[in-house]
């Protein structure tokens, strides 16, 4: 239903903006423009789709979130002080991450479910839960490899260039909120 | 160096499964088939809300808009235009993807507003989307402190997203 809200609003919004800017030729023109773009964005995004999901399914079979799941361990004891008593929580926690650090979002969401399920105690968030969604909505990806197809088909000749630049965002954005996460924490007041 | 990375990682991960005696390239296939699959389930909200962009940039609602938020975006250094596309991008993927491509086009992919928008799309996520699968999953009710720490991950996002563009690309 949201997205019916959203769509009614923006639609609406539309016409009233267009009323009341005498825009209405340019109003009836972004229709069908619109549904063409929408499809070339689609093909410019069909490449990569195809092409990382094929590289994510050889990662999962070469068993690549493993490996790097050894060097999350002590990150993670710290950060989720649950996972020292339990290692299949452990495991679910550092999948995640690392899957979502890999762009695996296949395999990263049942992942964290599992580990949202095992860190569950009564209806309340606990605080490892809470570092859990907020380490989950601040995306560290190593290759954004949509935005980058999108660029590319856009006619950029550099789309990785973008790369330091994602890194550092998705290193503050993670570090911050899990920092905002652990102050919250300490403060927070439940009514 | 950074230009090798995404090459050298298609290497690697194929040499790694050759090691292994893996048919990678088998593997890859069975994953792409699946990446195709859901290109086609998302075409349709694809075309929906390209559409719903162009609607809000013809009608001058998207200029409007950004007017509204010019005067704080410019105290925080975030370029007012990429103000719709802050506003979406916790709430929904697609609808973020689509303004962002819309920005990129019009300004131009090297623009800085283009690549402030490239970069807020990679290192940004749907907030909302994600905090109500998990929670779902867990069955959990109240959310206590998640949603505003999340959101100031989201911000923080938005604010790095414009200042290393300013850095990195003169």
């Amino acid at each position: 239903m949201t997205m019916t809200w959203i769509w009614t609003l923006l639609t609406g919004s539309g016409i009233l903006c267009a009323l009341l800017l005498g825009r209405g030729s340019e109003l009836a023109a972004a229709i069908p423009r619109g549904m063409q773009e929408g499809v070339t964005l689609a093909l410019s995004l069909g490449g990569s789709l195809c092409l990382w999901s094929g590289v994510g399914r050889l990662m999962e079979a070469v068993g690549i979130t493993g490996m790097l799941s050894r060097l999350l361990r002590p990150f993670l004891h710290r950060v989720f002080p649950e996972s020292k008593q339990d290692p299949l929580l452990a495991q679910s926690l550092s999948g995640n991450i690392c899957a979502n650090f890999l762009g695996l979002g296949n395999a990263a969401t049942p992942m964290g479910m599992d580990a949202a399920r095992r860190l569950r105690r009564g209806d309340s968030a606990s605080h490892s839960l809470c570092r859990l969604i907020v380490l989950n909505t601040a995306s560290i990806q190593l290759i954004p490899a949509n935005v980058a197809a999108v660029r590319s088909g856009l006619g950029c000749q550099t789309p990785f260039d973008i790369l330091p630049a994602v890194w550092l965002t998705s290193i503050c954005s993670a570090g911050l909120g899990l920092a905002m996460a652990v102050l919250l924490g300490r403060v927070w007041k439940d009514a | 160096m950074l230009d090798y990375l995404v090459p050298g990682l298609l290497f690697f991960l194929s040499a790694l499964a050759l090691k292994d005696r893996q048919d990678a390239y088998s593997l890859m296939l069975e994953g792409g088939q699946a990446g195709l699959r859901l290109l086609v389930s998302i075409l349709p909200t694809l075309i929906f809300l390209v559409t719903a962009v162009q609607i809000l940039r013809a009608s001058g609602a998207a200029e409007l808009l950004s007017r509204c938020f010019a005067p704080l975006f410019s105290r925080l250094g975030i370029p007012p235009e990429t103000a719709l596309l802050v506003l979406i991008r916790p709430i929904s993927g697609s609808a973020a993807l689509a303004v962002g491509a819309d920005l990129m086009r019009q300004y131009g992919v090297d623009s800085p507003v283009g690549r402030t928008a490239a970069v807020m799309l990679g290192s940004t996520e749907t907030t909302f989307y994600t905090i109500s699968v998990y929670f779902g999953a867990a069955g959990i009710r109240k959310t206590r402190y998640t949603l505003p720490a999340a959101l100031f991950a989201d911000f923080v996002g938005f604010f790095m997203a414009s200042m290393s563009v300013r850095w990195f690309y003169r």
